[in-house]
Formats: structure tokens, sequence, C-alpha cells
């Protein structure tokens, strides 16, 4: 009888462990750069290469930043969603044009629409690179002390905006 | 000025092998976060091309093997390396290996005990026979 409680106990563990992990999504690596300062940067502007471009910019006040490119499939699935963020006014959006040519850019956000405030020009990817940037699109709210405070890797959904982006752009712009 | 010239011209290849043998040895360290499964040697996504000239890049401006590794894990996290430092959030994951060891040697000493049985008496009568039978 013992023992029958004992396999029986061990085999309720594996199936608890096996339906944690089964739900676990691999992709979503936690990025360390939540609660740090948002990486520096001063790049050229998409739309007006002679303009640039710094994070500082927006510091005192939340905003997000949104990372895309026009050869990334899933971009164009967030891009309505990116839009409806925009334009609900919760926040400003800020683009950051990853590995993109501008030839290719500028025509897909003439057939698309283009949601940003203003696009930061990435070409070689380096800025990317510190934002830990992995998997386009991704998503960043900063605060206004220029911290990162929430990273979201791929499209951005109506239920992600609604259920983390959406408070937390609330909570931190309410004080 | 021929002296430093050839200093330059034995030392400059020496130099690059170094970096070049160094970055390759990062590179099957570090996990390519696209694939996630490969190394950044193996990969052959953009991110870890651009990651192996980070590494090169870094390398030769003369960081050392432990910077390199620092500069990518403070963007990308313990996850891009391969080999899991030992900290609270990946004890287990270190100690998981010797716990199920010391748990496989309690129960193979359990079962081991429980079948030391010692062998059954043998009454007065059986031992006759026995005796018997072995004449």
């Amino acid at each position: 009888m013992k023992r029958l409680g004992w396999t029986l106990g061990v085999f309720v563990a594996l199936i608890a462990l096996l339906a944690i992990g089964l739900r676990l999504n691999p992709r979503e690596v936690p990025s360390p750069l939540i609660g740090k300062p948002a990486p520096a940067f001063d790049l050229p502007l998409l739309m007006t290469p002679d303009k640039r471009f710094s994070e500082r910019e927006m510091l005192g006040q939340v905003w997000i930043l949104n990372v895309w490119a026009s050869w990334c499939p899933p971009c164009l699935v967030e891009h309505p969603v990116v839009t409806r963020v925009a334009q609900s006014g919760m926040a400003p959006v800020v683009g950051l044009n990853y590995k993109d040519a501008r030839d290719e850019a500028l025509p897909w956000l003439a057939r698309n629409g283009n949601p940003y405030q203003l696009i930061a020009f990435d070409a070689d990817g380096r800025i990317g690179i510190d934002y830990g940037v992995y998997g386009v699109p991704e998503t960043y709210v900063i605060d206004r002390q220029g911290v990162i405070r929430y990273k979201h890797i791929g499209p951005l959904t109506p239920d992600v905006v609604q259920q983390k982006l959406e408070p937390l752009v609330k909570q931190l712009a309410g004080r | 000025m021929k002296r430093a010239l050839l200093v330059l011209l034995v030392a400059l290849p020496c130099w690059a092998q170094d970096v070049e043998h160094r970055a390759a040895a990062l590179e099957r360290e570090l996990r390519c976060l696209v694939c996630q499964n490969q190394t950044l040697a193996e990969s052959n996504a953009p991110l870890a091309m651009d990651l192996r000239n980070q590494i090169r890049e870094q390398l030769a401006a003369g960081k050392s093997d432990r910077e390199v590794v620092d500069y990518l894990v403070a963007r990308y996290g313990d996850f891009v390396r391969y080999r899991p430092p030992l900290k609270a959030s990946t004890a287990l994951l270190w100690a998981g290996p010797f716990l199920f060891l010391i748990g496989g040697f309690y129960f193979l000493a359990r079962l081991l005990r429980r079948r030391r049985v010692p062998p059954p008496e043998l009454t007065s009568a059986e031992r006759a026979r026995a005796a018997k039978l072995l004449e």
C-alpha cells in the first residue's frame, strides 16, 4: 500500500513537471535588460536621414519602442495592433527599423501605413544587439527615467496589449 | 626600423591567429538566440553572423574572453551561455544530476537491505532429511 502511494506520488510529480514544461515557451528568453536603463543610441531617422534621434529625447515620458523590419512577416501581422496602440495615444510609439534598407522600408510604410511618431534607422543592427533583439518584432516599454520596464518578443497581439502593455503604461504614466 | 617592421610582420599574423582561435572557441560556447539549439559557430542566422563579427571586433580591440561573454550576457542573459554559471536560479540545474544519483543510491540500498532475508530456520526433522540426502 505504501509502495503504491510512492509510485503514484512520483507519477503525479512527473506529470506536473511535464505539464509545466510543455506550457513554457522556449523562445521567450527572459531579458536581462528589464529594470535597466535603455541602452543609449544616436541614430539617423528613416524618413529624414540628416536628422538624428537619441533615446535621451524621450526622458520624462513613458514610451514604447517597437523594433520592426520590412523583411519580417510577423511585423506585418502585428502592424494593425501597433497602429491601434499608437492611435489610442496611450504612449508615443517610436519605431526602430532593424537591419532594413530605406528603399524597402519606405514603400512598406507607404503600403501599410506609418503609425510611428518617428523611426530610427538601425541599418547594421548594432543598436538591436545592444537591446538584445533576436526575434523581430520586439516591443519595449520604457519609463520616464529611461528604464526598460517590459519587453515583448514576437508580434504584439490584442491580448498582450490589453493585459500587459496598456495596464503597465497606465501605471507608469499615472504618477 | 627594419627590425621593427620585421617584428610587426611576424607578430601581426600570430596576433590575428590568436584572435581567430579565441573567437572560434567562444563561438562554440555561445548559443545562437535564433536557432536555439545551435551554437554561434554553427548557425547561419543573420544575427549569429552579426554576433560573430562583434566577437572578433571586440577581441581584436583587446578585450578579454571574459569581457566578450559578459557583453553578450548583459544583452541576452545567461541563456546565451551553453555552460550556465552557478547561481541561485541555476543551482537545481547543477545539483540535479547529483541529487538523482544520491536518490538512486538510497533506493538501491533499501532494495538490497530488503532482499537480505535470513534463510528460514530448519526444524530438526528437516535437518536430518537434508543430512541424509547429502550423504
